[in-house]
């Protein structure tokens, strides 16, 4: 089963639920797929044993075989590669690696080479199977990046927990794309619920069934519990805000390890969402 | 007139809000909200829309079930794998064309769908031009484009001092268009491992574009220990502390009340934040 974190409101707790729930279950395969700010490493503190680079192919032309017939720039929907005379011009950060110009180049002047995006990391955190990728600074694309990560699911584990990115668009779709259910993580405040709502219209048209988490549940005003009842979202945890537990999580501490009392809770939350796949 | 980005890295630090309360401090001004797939300042802001447009941002696959033949191509050639029984999904569609190209039979096209909407709308704290993502689509750093485009032109032409800019989280791709060539980024940080983690990467990609940063500790108080590391980060990276906000359930509060923390007394979070104000215009006036 995957289960993927999200919230569309960025610092409601994603990465604190996705790695207690991880550490609560013990064996399961953990991806960060947050990968413009990966954070789960600093709680999961994984003894990190692989590191891939990731690349998209991009166009490289053969300036010999090229007649300047303009075709590659013709076909090339995101103004990546431009003909000027006699001269080919690429834009490799524009280019999101469709293959298009090599395959419609009628001289087979273009060939790809891969550009460097980031990095998959992977290690193990006691009994987690741990994996994250990390975007290159300056670098525009993480979907083609997000999807190698995800391409590291085995299923030698009966769980996978994947943190998601905040907001709603192409970073956070192809972070969830796949999952059997979603967890959105948010606080009862307009801002999040505002986000939230355009988080579960996003689940709607992925077809993802989702539950809520409400974290600093005792801030705020009751709008978010309203909402969920009239959309019949479940509310499947609650955590009150507690300045012991942000000054836990300043430090890098997991929720279940400086509560322990967590642990149960979210063995509990895992067997709830079980039941709803089911 | 100066452009600024008030951007973050890890989300939920703090930007919308001190965005809103910058605009309420300032009085010549147009605001931007940058952040298009979650946007919040108008819940703050409660704008009257002045002028509405649809954002029509990339093309989709289409295949005419008559003229295909089922020979595969598309499928072979789509390297985003968003052809299946020759339909196309339209979430992983890329927009590359490469299946129509591919196509024997002539049988796809691309259409161009709306993938979102902007405004221009009026505040109480002055013009505001903001945007509405359609759910699951692409091109948000098109649109942030336009959103700034929109909201330098207004500027320009009623002859106000800044564009304030509420940008998004991460490293991103509508990170970079919100933040290549404008004046100066305000960083809202919190003195957590993850909020200087995130830090650390939103200042190299603020390097990478070579645009100046300031940085603003939110919740200083929940870990005074983190915020001085922040400072000395700060420090030897040459960027100017705009100030140290504490934490207070009266932000909260406030944002329930749909008020800015200057609107609405949040005490030492109230002062604070108009010392960042004035730091801030002491900058830009300088730059």
């Amino acid at each position: 089963m995957v289960i993927s974190i999200a919230s569309g409101k960025g610092g409601t707790g994603k990465t604190t639920i996705a790695t207690s729930l991880a550490l609560s279950l013990g064996e399961v395969q953990f991806l960060d797929c947050d990968v413009e700010e990966p954070n789960a490493y600093i709680f999961l503190k994984p003894h990190l044993t692989k590191r891939i680079s990731v690349g998209i192919p991009v166009p490289k032309v053969d300036e010999l075989k090229c007649t300047f017939c303009r075709k590659c720039a013709e076909v090339c929907e995101f103004n990546a590669i431009v003909v000027i005379k006699k001269k080919v011009l690429i834009f490799p950060e524009l280019c999101h690696g469709c293959g298009g110009c090599s395959y419609i180049c009628p001289e087979k002047a273009i060939k790809e080479v891969e550009r460097s995006i980031g990095v998959i990391e992977k290690g193990t955190s006691g009994k987690i199977d741990f994996v994250h990728g990390v975007l290159n600074v300056g670098e525009p694309m993480a979907p083609p990046l997000i999807r190698q990560v995800k391409q590291c699911i085995t299923n030698k584990y009966k769980s996978v927990i994947i943190d998601a990115s905040p907001g709603t668009s192409c970073p956070v779709v192809e972070a969830v794309k796949g999952s059997d259910f979603c967890l959105l993580v948010t606080e009862p405040t307009p801002f999040g619920l505002n986000d939230l709502t355009l988080a579960v219209e996003m689940l709607k048209k992925l077809t993802i069934p989702c539950g809520v988490v409400i974290n600093c549940a005792d801030i705020g005003d009751d709008e978010v519990p309203k909402y969920c009842e009239r959309e019949g979202i479940p509310i499947l945890m609650t955590i009150p805000w507690d300045r012991r537990i942000a000054a836990a999580y300043s430090t890098g501490i997991p929720l279940v390890e400086a509560f322990p009392e967590y642990r149960n809770r979210f063995s509990q939350l895992y067997e709830n969402i079980l039941e709803r796949v089911r | 007139m100066k452009q600024f980005t008030v951007i973050s890295g890890k989300g939920g630090t703090g930007k919308t809000t001190i965005a809103a309360a910058l605009a309420t401090i300032s009085d010549s001004h147009v605001l931007a909200d940058c952040d298009v797939d979650a946007a919040d300042l108008h819940l703050i802001l409660d704008p009257t829309v002045d002028k509405s447009e649809e954002f029509h941002g990339g093309k989709t696959a289409c295949i005419n079930t008559e003229k295909c033949t089922q020979c595969d191509e598309c499928i072979k050639r789509c390297r985003f794998d968003a052809i299946q029984n020759y339909t196309v999904d339209a979430i992983s569609c890329e927009g590359c064309g490469v299946c129509v190209h591919a196509c024997p039979q002539g049988a796809i096209s691309m259409q161009r769908h709306v993938s979102g909407q902007w405004f221009i709308s009026h505040t109480r704290a002055g013009y505001m031009v903001h945007a509405k993502l359609g759910i699951a689509e692409e091109n948000s750093g098109k649109l942030v484009t336009l959103v700034r485009q929109q909201a330098k032109l207004i500027a320009e032409k009623e002859h106000k001092h800044y564009v304030i800019i509420d940008g998004p989280p991460g490293i991103g791709c509508p990170v970079i268009a919100a933040i290549t060539g404008v004046d100066l980024l305000l960083a809202v940080t919190e003195p957590t491992l993850s909020g200087i983690h995130d830090l650390e990467r939103v200042v190299g990609v603020a390097q990478h574009f070579n645009v100046p940063v300031m940085v603003c500790v939110n919740k200083y108080d929940i870990n005074p220990l983190n915020a001085s590391k922040i400072e000395e980060f700060c420090g030897k990276n040459g960027m100017e502390i705009a100030g140290k906000i504490p934490y207070d359930k009266n932000v909260t509060k406030a944002m329930v009340n749909k008020k800015s923390v200057i609107e609405y007394p949040c005490g030492a979070v109230t002062e604070e934040v108009t010392r960042v104000w004035g730091k801030m215009s002491q900058r830009l006036k300088n730059l």
